[in-house]
């Protein structure tokens, strides 16, 4: 299990080398002088010149990509150029409204996944199967954002229930806040319930086929009793996987779902620094959320590890 | 010949009948888009206008058909791309099952997986530019792990076969092996492998056109009119619920499609599918 684990470690080391590196060259490299794509075409050479001096871009390539990961490292993550604050306090800020609202579509995503899969391979080939198979369908197909537009146009436009944006911040309340995050959560939950769902659906199926499932129906127990002890808990494995998979893709996924709501996330704060050629913000965050996928691509992998000793020998 | 499986049909009719569309208007729109008439903008679906018109008194069903066109070009593109890389990767190191080249083709691709698509492919637009060359390159690097991953699979199991035993013994290489008895044989696979990337590849498209990193005005795309209509869905919902249809049946019908050809082309999991 420690092999396991530490191998797992080194090639989560080695994504986090090569993703800063690739990063880096994104931002700091292909576009030339950082300083005056910043600033523009029109700039003044002095203000060209401050800023590099305060970017540090004087430095050589080297010296400048451990300059920013050494920094990371420590929780410095350099000063916004527009804000005048440290990146680090922006991305705390922001945190607040991009985490809760990717855990809320998660517990949404996983309440209506887990018995709608249920339901559906319980009833395997009957009506409510077909119509759950063909609602999982058309949730895979619709995009989230225009899912979205949709919730506003009902929701907030005709019935007026929800706002149709912005955020009035945790001071303002814990009710109000979930309320402004509701619609958004539904939005995002939508197309990953429906993956969900299908996940659970065949591994199930799978389970209910297998060698132990006959041997605790022959020990007397009903199918009920026999799916709620034997199935369930093996066909849960690979959904918990995937529920895994799903959180990073949230975080970094809610993305354009917080542009739609007008949600003062970390997407929107991707996408103003980028309008706004901010790259330290543009550089630091996209850093962050790539690390905060691979991180959670690696705990999924050990606590699968942990559940099922199968795993821990190498594929 | 067994029967076709009903979502293959459904699929095929709804993909095609887009695809037609998108093709038509290289030749013929109901009415011109390029040109604005704003006497007529915003005009509900009528005879003339038959889904009605935009603020600019363009036809919401010619732009519709247009913006298909972009829409598909780069999902299709993208899938290209994927597959003239990925797929000759996948076979590489399929024929150099866990050598370091092998190894080095695995653990490239985990590392592409492990990075969140959409923040890499914003990423590539902020660099480059916002336009839907960019959209394609950054949808398609996405494509190359996925299709390096479903070649290597597939060849690894014709490898172990007797027919590739007999073209070694015949003294082919692993380079013409792979070309002449590996790929036609993994060809299904990728077919219905293309199917699911095309239909994720115009969401992508969407995705990023809808927060203007895609295809950029008077270029118009199904993502692009959906990121125009957002400002008038108080006043004009009709403008958003036309493009996001079309994105609706394109991915539905792809997605049925390729359900449907797997089921047909693997017998497998004919009978245990998802």
């Amino acid at each position: 299990m420690l092999r396991f684990v530490l191998t797992r470690a080194l090639s989560l080391g080695l994504s986090l080398v090569v993703a800063s590196l690739v990063i880096f060259a994104m931002i700091e490299v292909i576009p030339g002088d950082p300083a005056s794509f910043m600033l523009g075409l029109n700039a003044q050479p002095e203000t060209v010149a401050a800023l590099r001096k305060e970017l540090g871009l004087d430095g050589s390539l080297p010296a400048r990509y451990l300059g920013w990961v050494g920094g990371m490292i420590t929780g410095d993550f350099g000063l916004s150029y527009t804000y005048r604050v440290p990146v680090s306090e922006l991305v705390m800020e922001r945190l607040q409204v991009s985490l809760p609202l990717a855990l809320f579509a998660l517990c949404l995503s996983t309440l209506i996944a887990i018995p709608v899969g249920l339901v559906a391979a319980a009833r395997r080939g009957n009506p409510a199967d077909y119509a759950i198979m063909g609602a999982t369908q058309l949730g895979i197909a619709v995009p989230n954002f225009w899912f979205a537009m949709l919730l506003v146009m009902v929701f907030a436009v005709q019935l007026r229930w929800f706002s149709a944006g912005g955020f009035p911040g945790w001071d303002a309340g814990v009710w109000p806040a979930m309320k402004a995050l509701t619609l958004p959560a539904v939005a995002l939950a939508l197309p990953q319930a429906s993956i969900l769902a299908r996940v659970m659906r065949s591994s199930l199926l799978d389970v209910l086929h297998q060698d132990y499932m006959r041997t605790a129906r022959a020990k007397g127990l009903s199918v009920a009793q026999a799916t709620r002890r034997h199935a369930l808990r093996n066909a849960l494995i690979p959904v918990l996987t995937i529920i895994g998979l799903q959180f990073s893709f949230l975080l970094a996924g809610a993305i354009i779902i917080e542009n739609v709501f007008f949600l003062p996330g970390l997407g929107r704060l991707i996408f103003q620094a980028i309008t706004q050629r901010d790259l330290v913000v543009v550089e630091s965050v996209v850093m962050l959320l790539v690390f905060a996928v691979i991180l959670v691509t690696f705990l999924v992998d050990v606590a699968y590890a942990l559940v099922d000793p199968r795993l821990r020998r190498r594929r | 010949m067994t029967r076709l499986p009903a979502q293959l049909w459904i699929g095929a009719v709804l993909s095609t009948v887009l695809l037609s569309a998108a093709l038509l208007s290289f030749l013929w729109t109901p009415h011109d888009v390029t040109t604005l008439t704003i006497s007529a903008k915003l005009r509900a679906p009528s005879t003339e206008y038959l889904l009605g018109t935009d603020h600019f008194g363009r036809d919401l069903l010619s732009m519709l058909m247009e913006g298909g066109r972009i829409s598909i070009a780069v999902a299709v593109l993208a899938v290209g791309i994927g597959m003239v890389i990925g797929v000759p990767l996948g076979l590489m190191a399929a024929a150099n099952r866990g050598g370091w080249l092998d190894e080095v083709i695995m653990r490239g691709n985990d590392l592409i997986f492990a990075f969140p698509s959409l923040v890499i492919a914003i990423l590539i637009t902020a660099t480059f530019g916002p336009s839907a060359t960019n959209a394609i390159i950054a949808i398609g690097i996405f494509n190359i792990p996925v299709f390096a991953r479903v070649a290597r699979g597939g060849a690894l199991t014709i490898w172990t076969q007797e027919f590739i035993m007999a073209a070694r013994v015949a003294g082919k290489g692993k380079a013409r092996i792979s070309a002449e008895h590996i790929l036609p044989n993994i060809a299904n696979l990728l077919i219905v492998q293309g199917t699911i990337q095309f239909s994720l590849g115009i969401l992508a498209e969407a995705g990023l056109s809808y927060v203007g990193l895609g295809a950029q005005p008077p270029t118009a795309s199904w993502g692009r009119m959906l990121a125009d209509a957002q400002t008038m869905i108080y006043s004009h919902p009709r403008l958003a619920i036309a493009p996001g249809l079309a994105i609706v049946a394109m991915v539905l019908g792809l997605n049925l499609m390729g359900d449907g050809l797997r089921d047909l082309l693997d017998p497998r999991i004919r009978r245990a599918r998802i």
